[in-house]
């Protein structure tokens, strides 16, 4: 755990002094579960750390003591049956008070009754689909053509020349800003699964099965995650696009949507 | 009758037969057990191979040196070949060498069945590394064989899983050995209680492999039939279910982790009392913990999966099931803190791994209890915070247990003392390297790295170097254990008990072990009160 600490702190050193690529805990996300997610995140982590100081100070301290160049004699304890119950008892309740708020958000994150939008989501190998229910719009996203150009072993392109490398999609899931939000998931062929690090979710996309979450973005932008479930060579190349943006431009997005069917549709 | 008698009671023509059939045939535990240990250490360093070609690759965002269906081959035969082939054999090996010796039996109690655990092993593997040579290659999906990634397998998809069942059959037989030996062969007044942890361990970790290896069997089995005899069971198309493989691979799975561990902690509390001088704090305690850590792995198993879609009441119920795991594993590791106090401490190399293995299998414990947080696990599931999590607990868990294991018996097996200097420096190296390369892969997957991808986004990048650089110099330290081991008959010569206060019966047969041992049985307590 000290190994932890000095570990972060020369990390934002050094991020602050380089650059800000030493990113070293999880995104607070944009929505108000991945905020509750990142404080549960946070509270089990200072607890680790509280135990953490105890255990290795006590340890510490005893290799430092007690070691026989410091001419240390043995005791000859073996067991305390009072030390025993209070490191079994003290555990137990700390446990408990990690338990109650880690339920609570549980039962919030499972709740996708009464949707704003609702998105169908289906896995491929190697790309998404996105069909909007009751609104008549579907299409793939697939990894942008200058990633695609430049992941080719032996390319000869920079991976630092292109902008968002494997993070960035032809075209990308886009949402309205404070709705609620939700999607279901399934796959075409194997197993994928669908995970934006701000929005704080995280699905299996599993043939046969139809998943469900949710989310409700209270900030505009673009949110970038990737394909979470080992799904064949192409598994690093499927990632997953979210722009949020305001009702009335997401209203006007899906318009252009439907135009765009419809030309396609009347051209065939 | 009388001659008959005579001529059984004449042992001269027992020592080890010579050249390759001496190993081939033998039933001595002890020739098994060096047998499973340098088979152990070949699939180390293969294994370690292909853990370098993966980090060789992710030095770099960009593909420089492999494809990325190579890729997934190199994590899933390094997972197979660490997990089955590597850590458990080590810890069978050890088994092997120690148990009848800690107990006061003259051998195993099945020792032809013996033969075959370990025979079978080199087999199983030469087919699962035959398959890197197979149209379509090697077994690419993953060690967890999810289907239905897993029935995309070319030609290695039937050898991948005979080689698995032969695993399977191997780790049953050695489990009924180790279980008929521990509660058969005691010697007369080692009432189970009085065992050494390291017995008591291996007798909880044999009934977790008799309990779940069929259980995997049966996985994989149902695989084969999906696969060429038209079965679905985990085919959606015909009605079958993909998840209901994780359940029951996790089933196998999770007791599998504690099938990896607890035979650790029974070395590490052999090892901490011998040099803090002072007896093992609550052995009691200490057993009852560990039953009850095995008993809980059967529960828990669901928590691999918090993102397949289970309903509410069973995510909560893996979660708080998961979390009492904390318990009794904070058990073991504040006995072991209280068996240092106090103590008088030196710090030969088994000690300095002893106490690398509580520290840093402590951490490992604690991003154990942070993934064990159903919503937190939802952001960490699958990304690079669980790979560091995992080799967390195997790495300086329980391989670092093995190497303690190794040098605080290697002196009672060769009858020669290690270079010590060697083996602090193996150690010291190990140590910093091992954080290298894992420790930032906490910081890669708080920051939304997917494991099992052969190229990422540059804002990786940084740690993703570490942690290669990292990975190099483990490996590379891994070749001083192997000088340590090709000069061990330079050192000096051990005496009986070769440490200052080792207890234990066997420290009082003679260094080297002579080829048999306790051909009488011994007086546990008579040779315990020797020592104290």
């Amino acid at each position: 755990m000290i190994r932890k600490i000095i570990l972060g702190l020369l990390g934002v050193a050094w991020a602050s002094a380089a650059s800000a690529d030493w990113e070293l805990n999880m995104p607070q996300g944009v929505t108000e579960l991945s905020a509750e997610t990142y404080d549960l995140h946070m509270m089990v982590f200072w607890w680790c750390v509280a135990i953490g100081v105890v255990v290795f100070g006590v340890m510490i301290i005893s290799l430092i003591k007690h070691r026989k160049s410091r001419g240390a004699q043995p005791a000859n304890f073996s067991h305390s049956t009072s030390a025993e119950v209070i490191w079994t008892i003290i555990p137990c309740l700390i446990l408990l008070i990690m338990a109650v708020p880690a339920a609570e958000t549980m039962v919030k994150l499972e709740d996708s009754r009464d949707p704003d939008v609702s998105i169908v989501v289906t896995g491929y190998q190697w790309k998404w689909h996105y069909k909007y229910q009751d609104q008549d719009v579907d299409f793939y996203s697939t990894l942008s053509r200058d990633s695609l150009n430049a992941r080719r072993k032996g390319s000869g392109i920079d991976p630092y020349s292109v902008e968002n490398y494997l993070l960035d999609v032809d075209r990308p899931l886009v949402v309205p800003r404070g709705a609620k939000v939700r999607l279901l998931l399934t796959s075409n062929d194997v197993l994928h699964a669908w995970w934006v690090p701000d929005l704080a979710i995280k699905k299996d996309a599993i043939p046969g099965i139809v998943n469900e979450t949710w989310f409700r973005a209270e900030q505009t932008g673009t949110y970038r995650g990737q394909c979470a479930e080992l799904c064949g060579k192409d598994h690093g190349y499927m990632p997953v696009v979210v722009e949020v943006v305001e009702p009335d431009a997401f209203l006007a997005w899906v318009e252009t949507q439907k135009d765009n069917a419809t030309r396609v549709a009347a051209n065939q | 009758m009388a001659t008959a008698a005579a001529e059984l009671e004449n042992h001269d023509d027992h020592g080890p037969a010579k050249g390759f059939s001496r190993w081939l045939f033998t039933t001595n535990h002890k020739d098994i057990g060096t047998l499973y240990l340098v088979f152990s250490l070949v699939m180390f360093f293969i294994g370690g191979t292909m853990a370098l070609v993966i980090r060789t690759e992710l030095m770099q965002p960009g593909l420089q040196f492999v494809h990325p269906e190579f890729f997934n081959q190199m994590t899933t035969m390094h997972a197979l070949i660490m997990v089955f082939g590597a850590v458990m054999p080590a810890f069978v090996g050890l088994a092997n060498w120690m148990i009848p010796m800690m107990i006061g039996a003259p051998d195993m109690a099945l020792p032809r069945m013996n033969n075959w655990s370990f025979w079978i092993l080199p087999v199983a593997f030469g087919i699962l590394l035959s398959t890197l040579f197979m149209p379509g290659g090697a077994p690419a999906s993953g060690w967890t064989m999810y289907p239905p990634l897993v029935l995309q397998t070319g030609n290695a998809f039937p050898f991948l899983i005979f080689s698995v069942h032969l695993m399977g059959i191997s780790s049953i037989m050695g489990a009924i050995n180790i279980i008929v030996t521990i509660l058969n062969m005691r010697a007369p007044d080692m009432w189970l209680l009085k065992m050494p942890m390291f017995v008591w361990t291996w007798l909880i970790t044999a009934y977790l492999l008799i309990a779940v290896m069929p259980v995997l069997a049966g996985a994989v089995t149902m695989l084969l039939t999906d696969q060429f005899f038209g079965t679905s069971f985990f085919l959606a198309a015909g009605g079958g279910d993909p998840v209901m493989f994780q359940h029951i691979f996790w089933f196998f799975g999770h007791p599998e982790v504690y099938i990896m561990i607890l035979p650790a902690f029974g070395v590490v509390s052999e090892i901490i009392p011998t040099f803090s001088r002072k007896p093992l704090f609550g052995h009691d305690s200490m057993v009852y913990a560990a039953s009850c850590i095995a008993f809980l792995s059967f529960i828990v198993w669901a928590h691999h999966m918090f993102t397949v879609g289970m309903p509410l009441s069973g995510q909560l119920f893996f979660m708080f099931a998961t979390m009492i795991i904390a318990v009794p594993t904070g058990v073991k590791i504040f006995n072991w803190v209280a068996t240092m106090w106090r103590g008088s401490m030196t710090f030969e190399t088994p000690m300095l791994f002893s106490l690398a293995f509580v520290f840093l299998f402590t951490i490992g414990g604690f991003s154990g209890l942070m993934l064990a947080v159903a919503p937190a696990d939802i952001q960490y599931h699958d990304s690079y915070f669980v790979v560091a999590h995992f080799h967390y607990v195997l790495v300086p868990g329980s391989i670092f247990a093995i190497f303690a294991a190794a040098y605080y018996w290697l002196p009672k097996w060769t009858g020669f003392m290690y270079n010590e200097a060697a083996g602090k420096l193996h150690f010291w190296t190990s140590t910093f390297f091992v954080n290298l390369t894992f420790f930032p892969m906490h910081f890669l997957g708080l920051a939304g790295m997917p494991r099992r991808i052969p190229d990422y986004s540059v804002q990786f990048a940084d740690f993703n170097w570490l942690a290669s650089v990292g990975a190099l110099g483990f490996g590379i330290s891994q070749l001083i254990f192997v000088y340590i081991l090709l000069t061990s008959k330079q050192g000096a010569t051990a005496t009986d008990r070769v440490w200052e206060a080792p207890r234990g019966l066997e420290w009082t047969v003679p260094s080297p072990a002579p080829y048999h041992t306790f051909a009488s049985p011994p007086k546990a307590r008579i040779a315990e009160e020797a020592f104290d």
